[in-house]
């Protein structure tokens, strides 16, 4: 995939149309999602911002192949996502997504190389885990264990872990959401340079506001709804954040 | 109910599974607990309640012939209480229909009528001859119930050459022969070998006996010395061929039922032990499990005030439960096998009646031991729960350290894959789960191997006896030594392919302070058709003057070759000569000595005679030969080979057979119980990443490979430990089970490895199964959000 910087390139990467998400808790139903229309293009780096309950992460875990919605499409390219079964999911997410999660869930008995190794392995054309690692600045801790490392360096290992198999698109569920702000900026760094060197189509979840201004586009979620869409008339480097 | 209670309950239900798998361990050691005690208990009660009713002699004295009026002489013996002149004789019996003859030992019945003093004859149906009727006859209850032979029909009898035909007036047994196995057998063979009463006038007839007797039974004085007793009624005998009089601990009978209940007992303490062990290690594992995922609800109890005498109690209680529960499965699992092991005795030991009881001990028993393996096995986990200051219990745990393992610091680092490294490394940090988990697999296919031992070893014995010690088809036995002339005859006889001598003289054999009471078979040269053998199954023939001897022997005597042992003749001239030890044999059954057929008659001055003969038979000839045979009064007794092991096998078949099943299936418990529990505390621990990896796009496959590779790699490395420990373990119950009487091979044939660990893989990959269904209800959602 051409890296292409443009804010608003023709064709979509996600589509989808009038999802809802009804979850049934105990005797109580739920409203995740009330109706979400939504594109995503090839390069863009999102961040979708909400306070909690306003059902991001719900949207994410659908597009991600990960959560079934209750109604309503979802196409990846030309993939409906919308009632594949478990076996087609498994190979979407295998094949062209890139996960990175709030608490980095690296295996404990696995090296920062061994760790992107054992998903690199399962890719087509995946990076040489060295590659990935370098490319979160952490050429020089590959053989560490994850309790050897900070849990910034964790989440870089995860992201490397994320991008090695060449992803089109990577979602993040609140990556710097249990990091302090320093720490949580090298992250941001690392994946803005790989949404821009790679053209990796980049979601970001959260609900920091000031991770917003990275974006090249930003989406408010609010019960379940989009309520507002947001393009930042100037991106500022993920350096010069600060929370 | 209290609080704490509600949550230990509902704590239990939540890993009901495991918490089941464990109570099934522990069922398992419970129900072979049980089983065992409760049928040594039933067995000790009757076994006790029979030798009381029917009177069972403390002494018996074997002779050749002595008057009845020496009978006051042997009463007089200081602590004699009573003394039961008897006739004992080996008769031959045709039964209508059935191809082959049947060998019996007919005793006599008291020449008044009425039941013997000593060694009463319980009657099952009928009654006893009349005193003044000839040919009446009570027959073995065993014997009857294999020919379905009633009170009323009729056999026809050869004693001593005199045929007649008896009638059935009444179907009995006796605790003098609640074990029979024919001369020289191992095994009973209740279609083959009978025991008869009969009166003894009517014996003395055909026996030529009037008013003489040539056995007797004694009743001794409470306090009175066996042994001096012996030695007196010894001494009073010699004049008339007395062998030496024994008493209960070297009757047959008496001496085999004993032997299985020691047999009993050692299955009563080894079997449980090994359940309950891997039970209170189950219970270790998944108790600290539990601890460590509720870190955080024991730090909230102790910082609302619970004291960690209340936190232990809940724990304790949990543990409890799983055993309760295990016990009571068991304890009804037990008296169900031990109400069937009962029945199998009563197959081969008769008893008149067998009530199988489930004692209050047995269930105390099974209830003290289960409660006591689930507590030692909560031990740590109790420690660890009351340890746990509160703060800290309220803080996730810190990381897990891990490094890279052995094998990759020693350079196999690149051979192994990820998944591969996941595993090892899994494994290193938690070395002592892993050497348990490993423990208890071998453990669960040792105790299928012991399952299939008993068939395997005594296969072994008949495969050795038969093909190699001996090859005869006919053994038959002479009324008195014979010259050798009379082998000549029987070679003569049509259908009689080869005849070869053979001597048995009872001897007792002394060394030192020890002696042993026994017989010296003769071999003549060239001997083909019954040889011993030495410890690699070749053949040996016994030269010059020395006496070869079974190994066991050498134990009992404390002799090794070059020794020279005494040998005392029980019978003829009963001379007492010293004979040199000229080496050892190996035999499964018995214990006895060897010397050349010449040398032998030599020893004992008594000619060149022979005691029997073995027949080598063209094939169908059979009949017509025992037919030939009937007819000669010499001929005391005749014996087929084959046709023994053929009744063995029919008699043992299914018991053997519901043995294995038995042993296998609490095996596949033991393995279950190790294999899910293993693989659900691998999923509770590892069940974010593994969730973590699905999210990444690892298939179900792939993650349930990844937690039961690990798993497989210790069932793997579990079964030749678990072959060598199941090989072990029959070879520690075959030195518990050796006696005299017979030493059990530790011979398992390859069938019995591939069963072992084809159950093992098969037990395992169910369970492994069941875990991996909850692999694929892993929840892919939550792991993006919480945080262990």
């Amino acid at each position: 995939m051409p890296p292409s910087p443009s804010p608003s390139p023709p064709a979509p990467v996600f589509r989808a149309h009038g999802l809802t998400k009804v979850y049934r808790m105990g005797e109580v139903e739920v409203h995740a999602l009330r109706g979400v229309d939504l594109e995503l293009f090839s390069g863009e780096f999102v961040v979708l911002l909400g306070p909690s309950g306003s059902g991001k992460s719900t949207l994410l875990n659908i597009l991600g192949g990960l959560d079934a919605p209750t109604g309503g499409d979802v196409w990846y390219v030309d993939h409906r996502l919308t009632g594949a079964d478990d076996r087609a999911l498994t190979r979407f997410r295998r094949e062209h997504v890139g996960f990175v999660f709030q608490f980095y869930n690296l295996i404990p008995s696995l090296t920062a190389r061994e760790n992107v190794a054992i998903v690199t392995e399962l890719a087509e054309h995946p990076m040489p885990p060295e590659e990935a690692l370098a490319r979160v600045g952490l050429g020089d801790r590959m053989d560490h264990f994850p309790a050897q490392m900070s849990g910034g360096e964790q989440q870089r290992v995860a992201i490397a872990r994320a991008i090695a198999k060449r992803p089109a698109v990577l979602l993040c569920d609140e990556p710097t959401g249990a990091l302090d702000s320093a720490t949580g900026v090298r992250v941001l760094e690392a994946l803005e340079q790989v949404n821009a060197q790679l053209g990796t189509t980049t979601v970001v979840i959260t609900h920091n506001a000031g991770i917003a201004a990275m974006a090249h586009r930003v989406l408010y979620l609010g019960d379940g709804r989009i309520v507002r869409e947001e393009r930042p008339p100037r991106r500022v480097p993920a350096k010069e954040l600060s929370w | 109910m209290n609080a704490l209670t509600r949550k230990a309950l509902r704590d239990l239900w939540h890993m009901r599974t495991q918490a089941l798998a464990i109570a099934w361990v522990i069922a398992g050691g419970v129900a072979t607990l049980v089983m065992s005690q409760s049928t040594l208990e039933s067995l000790d009660s009757t076994r006790a309640q029979f030798y009381q009713e029917g009177a069972l002699a403390d002494l018996w004295a074997p002779l050749k012939r002595a008057p009845d009026t020496l009978l006051p002489q042997l009463e007089a013996v200081p602590g004699v209480q009573a003394a039961q002149p008897r006739l004992l004789a080996a008769a031959t019996l045709d039964v209508p229909g059935f191809g082959e003859p049947a060998r019996s030992e007919v005793v006599s019945l008291p020449i008044r009528g009425g039941q013997p003093l000593l060694n009463r004859v319980h009657l099952t149906s009928g009654r006893l001859p009349d005193p003044d009727a000839e040919g009446e006859i009570v027959l073995g209850e065993a014997f009857a119930q294999s020919h379905r032979l009633r009170p009323g029909d009729s056999l026809h009898m050869i004693l001593r050459g005199h045929a007649r035909t008896v009638r059935i007036v009444g179907i009995g047994t006796s605790p003098e022969y609640v074990y029979q196995s024919p001369p020289g057998a191992v095994f009973p063979d209740f279609l083959r070998y009978a025991v008869l009463w009969m009166n003894r006038h009517a014996m003395e007839k055909a026996l030529n006996m009037d008013g003489a007797f040539d056995n007797l039974a004694f009743r001794l004085l409470p306090g009175a010395r066996q042994a001096a007793v012996a030695a007196d009624v010894d001494a009073l005998l010699a004049r008339y061929g007395g062998v030496g009089a024994y008493g209960r601990h070297e009757q047959t009978s008496v001496r085999y039922l004993e032997e299985e209940m020691r047999q009993l007992r050692t299955m009563a303490t080894l079997f449980p032990a090994i359940f309950l062990g891997v039970a209170a290690f189950l219970m270790h594992v998944v108790l600290m499990r539990l601890l460590g995922t509720q870190r955080d609800q024991v730090g909230v109890l102790k910082a609302f005030g619970y004291g960690n005498r209340t936190l232990a109690g809940h724990y304790l209680g949990m543990a409890a439960w799983i055993a309760l529960g295990g016990a009571l499965l068991g304890i009804a699992l037990g008296a169900g096998l031990g109400r069937w092991l009962a029945h199998v005795y009563q197959e081969i030991y008769r008893f008149p009646f067998l009530t199988y009881r489930l004692s209050t001990r047995a269930v105390e028993l099974g209830l003290g031991v289960s409660l006591a393996a689930a507590s030692g096995g909560a031990l740590m986990a109790l420690r660890a729960a009351a340890t746990l200051p509160p703060a800290e219990a309220m803080r996730a745990p810190a990381p897990t350290r891990f490094g890279p393992t052995l094998l990759e610091r020693l350079g196999f680092q690149r051979w192994l894959s990820p998944a591969a490294r996941i595993a090892l490394r899994d494994l290193e940090r938690r070395p002592g789960r892993a050497l348990f988990t490993v423990v208890g697999l071998a453990m669960a296919c040792a105790v299928m191997m012991v399952g299939r031992f008993q068939g395997d070893s005594v296969e072994r014995m008949v495969d050795v006896q038969l093909s190699i010690a001996q090859t005869h088809d006919i053994e038959v036995s002479f009324v008195e030594p014979a010259p050798r002339r009379a082998v000549f005859e029987l070679a003569a006889l049509p259908g009689v392919r080869e005849a070869e001598p053979l001597r048995s003289v009872p001897v007792r054999l002394v060394h030192g302070l020890r002696s042993y009471r026994t017989s010296i078979e003769g071999v003549p040269v060239g001997a083909r058709l019954r040889r011993p053998i030495d410890a690699r199954l070749r053949p040996v023939q016994p030269q010059g003057d020395g006496v070869l001897l079974t190994d066991y022997l050498q134990k009992m005597l404390d002799l090794k070759p070059g020794d020279r042992v005494e040998v005392q003749a029980l019978e003829g001239h009963r001379r007492l000569r010293e004979v040199p030890v000229a080496g050892f044999v190996h035999e499964y059954i018995g214990a006895r000595g060897y010397m050349d057929l010449d040398a032998l008659n030599r020893l004992l001055g008594d000619g060149d005679v022979v005691s029997g003969a073995l027949l080598g038979v063209t094939p169908g000839a059979e009949p017509d030969v025992y037919a030939r045979l009937d007819r000669r009064p010499w001929v005391a007794g005749v014996a087929s080979r084959l046709a023994s092991v053929r009744s063995f096998y029919a008699t043992m078949g299914e018991s053997l057979l519901v043995f294995t099943l038995v042993a296998a299936l609490l095996g596949a418990v033991i393995n279950f119980g190790v294999v899910y529990n293993a693989a659900r505390i691998s999923l509770s621990e590892r069940g974010r990443e593994l969730a973590s990896l699905r999210v990444l796009g690892m298939t179900r496959g792939e993650v349930g490979a990844l937690l039961l590779g690990q798993l497989g790699l210790l069932v793997a490395v579990s079964l030749p430990f678990g072959l060598a420990a199941g090989w072990l373990l029959c070879w520690l119950m075959a030195l518990g089970f050796q006696s005299e009487l017979f030493r059990v091979p530790v011979q398992l044939t390859t069938a019995t490895y591939a069963f072992a660990a084809l159950t093992v893989l098969g037990a395992s990959a169910v369970s492994a199964l069941l875990v991996y269904r909850r692999i694929a209800r892993l929840d892919l959602v939550a792991v993006l959000k919480t945080r262990e």
